[in-house]
């Protein structure tokens, strides 16, 4: 037996459930593809983010918020754990919208994730008086912002060195640069092949977009898909933007990044200067100020998505043993991933709030 | 131009002086330098201290990559030293961290 616990995909996804499982007492090897992998950990926004998320799947948004309460000290424990502070602010977060129709469509949304959560879900709209109030910065265009309190960010590459520098220090194993081309049951457990092969008594799969290919194997699905997302990055300059939007931050080393795109187009992370010039002119009409900014550089990244955009969660009936987890929001799910899922995926009992997160689901929507 | 640079000019380029201010001090430099070439030659190798930990840098690629040559020049503040000739009276300052958002107050 080479490891007990097997983790494919070394990316805040996997090392959260790696460095989660280790605190548990078992020994974890992480396998992971290397740098020739599409690495939403590197390309993402850094967003901790409960607004919004969980329309029609109240458990999604109970489990996004658990997340960002249980945030603060992980990030603590990271820093004592590792020596990496990831940068975690927590002040609450804008959604802004620059229409009324758009105010509209968002408020309208976070009401019915209030009303699906029994009236216990804390978010206000602010119009553009208000909204200027608290931050001085915002164009004259803007229709408003809805401000949810629970809202943050974190920089996210420091968050993956945390997990990394942690999970080594405490003797868990990481191989990097091979690609996991196959896993099967065997009499231990699990055999799987990177050019290698390793014995493992529990496979969980954490590979993104990867978990598609690998899920069949050991009798789950992953149906997830690329969703191209682009992203700016200006010069750093001193603090004055506190509060992050879902388009705009200032990181903590003062740098701002502006993300804004949604594109359907296959495995392709490149970055485009239509869509660029689409999001900085976005970006200007909520702070007209960071038209003096200059950008440094762009990039496009992969997210991934499942048909309904909430993660998937699930074990394996036909392979016991093996579990799969895959979400979009592998940052602001971190924290609940190493203190909370990883007890399921070591043998406790299922949450309750989980149930519901399953494959399945997919299936059961297309009988109907 | 004697000084304590550890560059030397070429001796088959024509040297057409041009005057910069690098801190207010003149500097001689020759028509087609980089600003970043320009005070590199003239024994400025500390030209910014960084945003986050606020070490002392100067100009390193001289090719538009590694943005340490950020400089004041004429006003504008984190401008690359190594992308901009030098143009007769150009007043030129060490960027000091990082820099100050015109009309951004403070988050």
């Amino acid at each position: 037996m080479d490891t007990e616990v097997a983790v494919i995909g070394g990316g805040l996804v996997g090392m959260s459930i790696a460095y989660g499982l280790q605190g548990l007492g078992r020994q974890v090897t992480v396998f992971d593809e290397g740098d020739r992998a599409f690495r939403a950990s590197w390309g993402n926004f850094g967003l901790v983010w409960v607004q919004g998320k969980g329309v029609n799947m109240p458990d999604y948004a109970r489990w996004t918020r658990l997340s960002a309460s249980l945030w603060a000290e992980f990030a603590d424990e990271l820093r004592e754990e590792a020596g990496v502070d990831v940068e975690l602010r927590q002040p609450g977060g804008l959604d802004i919208y620059l229409t009324e129709p758009e105010a509209e469509a968002g408020i309208q949304r976070l009401e019915s994730i209030r009303k699906d959560l029994g009236g216990d879900y804390p978010f206000e709209y602010l119009d553009n008086n208000a909204l200027r109030k608290l931050v001085p910065e915002i164009g004259p265009k803007v229709a408003g912002a809805t401000y949810g309190p629970e809202d943050g960010h974190v920089n996210p590459h420091y968050l993956l060195r945390a997990l990394y520098a942690a999970f080594q220090r405490n003797g868990g194993r990481i191989e990097n640069g091979r690609r996991v081309t196959r896993i099967e049951p065997s009499s231990a457990g699990f055999r799987i092949e990177n050019d290698k092969e390793r014995q493992a008594e529990k496979v969980v799969l954490c590979s993104g977009l990867g978990n598609a290919r690998l899920a069949p194997m050991v009798g789950l699905e992953a149906p997830v898909e690329p969703l191209r997302g682009q992203v700016l990055i200006c010069e750093r300059v001193k603090p004055f933007l506190k509060y992050p939007t879902g388009q705009i931050r200032q990181v903590g080393e003062g740098a701002v990044q502006i993300g804004d795109s949604m594109e359907s187009v296959g495995f392709n992370d490149d970055s485009t200067p239509q869509v660029i010039s689409k999001i900085a002119h976005r970006a200007v009409q909520i702070y007209p100020l960071l038209a003096k900014l200059r950008i440094v550089r762009s990039w496009g990244s992969l997210r991934v998505m499942s048909p309904d955009g909430h993660p998937i969660y699930d074990q394996s009936t036909a392979c016991p043993g093996a579990s799969l987890v895959t979400c979009h929001s592998g940052v602001t799910l971190a924290a609940v991933h190493a203190k909370v899922l990883v007890a399921w995926i070591a043998g406790s009992k299922e949450p309750d709030c989980l149930e519901g997160f399953s494959a399945k689901r997919f299936e059961l929507r297309q009988v109907a | 131009m004697p000084n304590d640079s550890s560059f030397a000019r070429l001796p088959d380029r024509p040297a057409v002086p041009v005057t910069i201010y690098f801190e207010d001090r003149p500097v001689v430099a020759c028509e087609g330098d980089t600003v970043a070439a320009a005070l590199l030659a003239a024994g400025h190798d500390m030209t910014r201290t960084t945003a986050v930990s606020g070490a002392e840098r100067g100009p390193f690629c001289m090719m538009g990559i590694c943005f340490d040559c950020l400089l004041e020049i004429d006003g504008e503040a984190n401008r690359q030293g190594c992308m901009v000739d030098v143009r007769d009276g150009m007043r030129v300052r060490a960027m000091s961290g990082a820099r100050q958002l015109a009309g951004a107050g403070h988050g």
